[in-house]
């Protein structure tokens, strides 16, 4: 079963990195949003008297993930229901559980990846210290049950997806949707009418880039969050129901083929 | 025991009936094939055979167990080459042969596969880069890799150049040597009689022949037409033994330089069977 997991987790990993366009639009897109918005915005200072392009470091740091895990399995999920990939697995003795696990761990690999990344070039370009050692425990935390969280809800949204190659365009809706919303784009919040600030506080993306910026912030910062506060409580809180809620999905909606049997 | 056993299987979708109450039995180490147009139910009867599709009704055995609920016990013992993947496209043929072969307890080695499919000289090519009948190839690599005892070909050889075909053929038969069950779906009835052991015919969802290729649909007991032309006329007669027609043509001085004696082949048989029932 380990040795199974491993090597789907091995073939995921050579697929996705053989893939030009994965590669490009997955994984560099948050770094070259980063680098835009870093140096459009970067001299400008907020009220904690912090650089816009830090801000957007730690908060681009949730649209990565979004991408590695969310869009990576919802879309990886569908392709692999068209293509006969499923298809071939369920006619071996290979359990779903390993073919799950192959994708988690291609995810993670990925996310971790694309977090050091975006980490670096906050770091390298934009000149953001790296925080104290406390605060990366926080980092892990928030981090891990992220990936979780967009991963089960990727596969439980490719049930929806009816043609792979539409997978890309469907799931980015609510992703870029999310991040003008959910103060990844736009900072801070509570420039957006208040209802929308109610909206987007039910989806993760939002805690999760408060999360992220609790992290790589001075404590001051916090003057610009919703309410003036980290509120690191409710972070953990609404990622640890978002695992719930997308595994309860996963459960109920996972299906080894595309068309109903 | 026998390797598959079907009594009344049926599936229905949306009230219309795919299988209409099929009964059929492979024997150990037969090479079976399952005919029929498009559409008639030889897909859905194999995928329900696979585990791949729930059955609507009726008696399943592959194998002794029902492939409905089998676990991944009985899917080491059987080999399935798909009809219509496209994936692993990125990986190189010996990459992907050798990550499903890793599934099973006791697997061929990939080179030792790849061989037998006629696919070294591609090994490390990517799966992508392959002809249609070099993908299906791999297909058939990937379905033999962990030694089955009991292989399912759905159309395995569509695409493939007749040369291509010709060394199938021979994988085919030396699997079978080795105690392989064979179950072959296909549409080319030279493909059936050179391989299969028995076949049955399915039309709108029922069996509606079944027999070897020398006998099925009464063709081993079916009147030969002999023709020959007499003073510039085509002549034409059918006869169950032509034994004393030839006798009294060749005594009589006739010219026989025309003479033809045919009986129906395969394709003639089929065609009327499946005509029969549309």
């Amino acid at each position: 079963m380990i040795a199974m997991s491993l090597s789907r987790g091995h073939v995921e990993l050579l697929q996705f990195l053989r893939d030009r366009t994965a590669v490009i639009f997955t994984f560099f897109f948050p770094a070259l949003l980063l680098l835009l918005f870093g140096t459009i915005f970067g001299s400008e200072s907020t009220d904690g008297g912090v650089a816009v392009s830090r801000i957007f470091t730690a908060s681009m740091i949730a649209y990565g993930v979004l991408n590695t895990a969310f869009v990576t399995m919802g879309s990886g999920l569908a392709m692999d229901r068209e293509d006969g990939t499923l298809k071939r697995l369920r006619g071996t003795p290979m359990p779903a559980t390993a073919y799950l696990i192959g994708k988690g761990l291609l995810v993670f690999a990925l996310s971790v990846a694309e977090a050091t990344f975006l980490i670096l070039m906050g770091v390298v370009v934009f000149d953001m210290p790296l925080p104290p050692a406390g605060h990366w425990v926080t980092f892990a935390w928030i981090f891990l049950l992220s990936t979780v969280a967009c991963s089960l809800l990727g596969i439980a949204v490719s049930g929806l997806v009816k043609n792979a190659r539409n997978a890309g365009a469907i799931l980015n809706v609510p992703v870029v949707a999310l991040q003008f919303v959910s103060g990844v784009f736009i900072h801070p919040m509570t420039q957006l009418p208040e209802w929308l600030q109610n909206v987007a506080s039910i989806f993760p993306v939002r805690w999760m880039a408060q999360g992220f910026r609790y992290v790589f912030l001075p404590d001051e910062a916090k003057v610009t969050e919703i309410g003036g506060a980290w509120n690191l409580g409710t972070v953990a809180v609404v990622l640890g129901v978002w695992c719930v809620i997308g595994l309860v999905l996963c459960l109920v909606t996972f299906r080894w083929s595309g068309r109903d049997k | 025991m026998e390797a598959i056993e079907v009594t009344g299987l049926r599936k229905t979708y949306g009230g219309q009936d795919a299988v209409a109450g099929i009964d059929l039995v492979v024997a150990r180490g037969e090479i079976f094939s399952l005919l029929g147009p498009n559409g008639a139910g030889k897909t859905t009867t194999v995928e329900i055979l696979e585990g791949h599709r729930r059955r609507t009704a009726g008696d399943v055995r592959v194998l002794g167990e029902d492939p409905g609920t089998a676990g991944s016990a009985w899917r080491t013992r059987i080999g399935i080459v798909l009809q219509d993947a496209d994936d692993a496209a990125d990986l190189t043929v010996r990459e992907m042969v050798r990550h499903i072969g890793g599934f099973y307890p006791e697997p061929r080695t990939a080179d030792e596969v790849i061989e037998l499919v006629g696919l070294s000289a591609k090994r490390n090519s990517k799966i992508r880069t392959l002809s249609g009948g070099q993908r299906r190839r791999v297909d058939v690599a990937l379905g033999i890799v962990g030694r089955p005892e009991l292989l399912f070909l759905d159309e395995p050889t569509t695409g493939f150049d007749p040369e291509a075909r010709r060394q199938f053929w021979d994988l085919i038969r030396t699997l079978a040597a080795d105690g392989t069950t064979i179950v072959l779906t296909t549409h080319y009835l030279d493909e059936a009689e050179a391989l299969a052991d028995r076949l049955a015919v399915v039309s709108a969802g029922r069996i509606v022949a079944e027999g070897t290729p020398t006998t099925l649909g009464g063709r081993g007991a079916a009147e030969a037409r002999v023709s020959w032309t007499e003073n510039g006329a085509v002549r034409v007669e059918q006869v169950a033994d032509p034994s004393d027609l030839i006798r009294h043509l060749v005594a009589s001085g006739a010219d026989l330089s025309t003479l033809t004696i045919t009986r129906p082949t395969l394709e003639d048989t089929y065609l009327n069977l499946i005509g029969a029932t549309r």
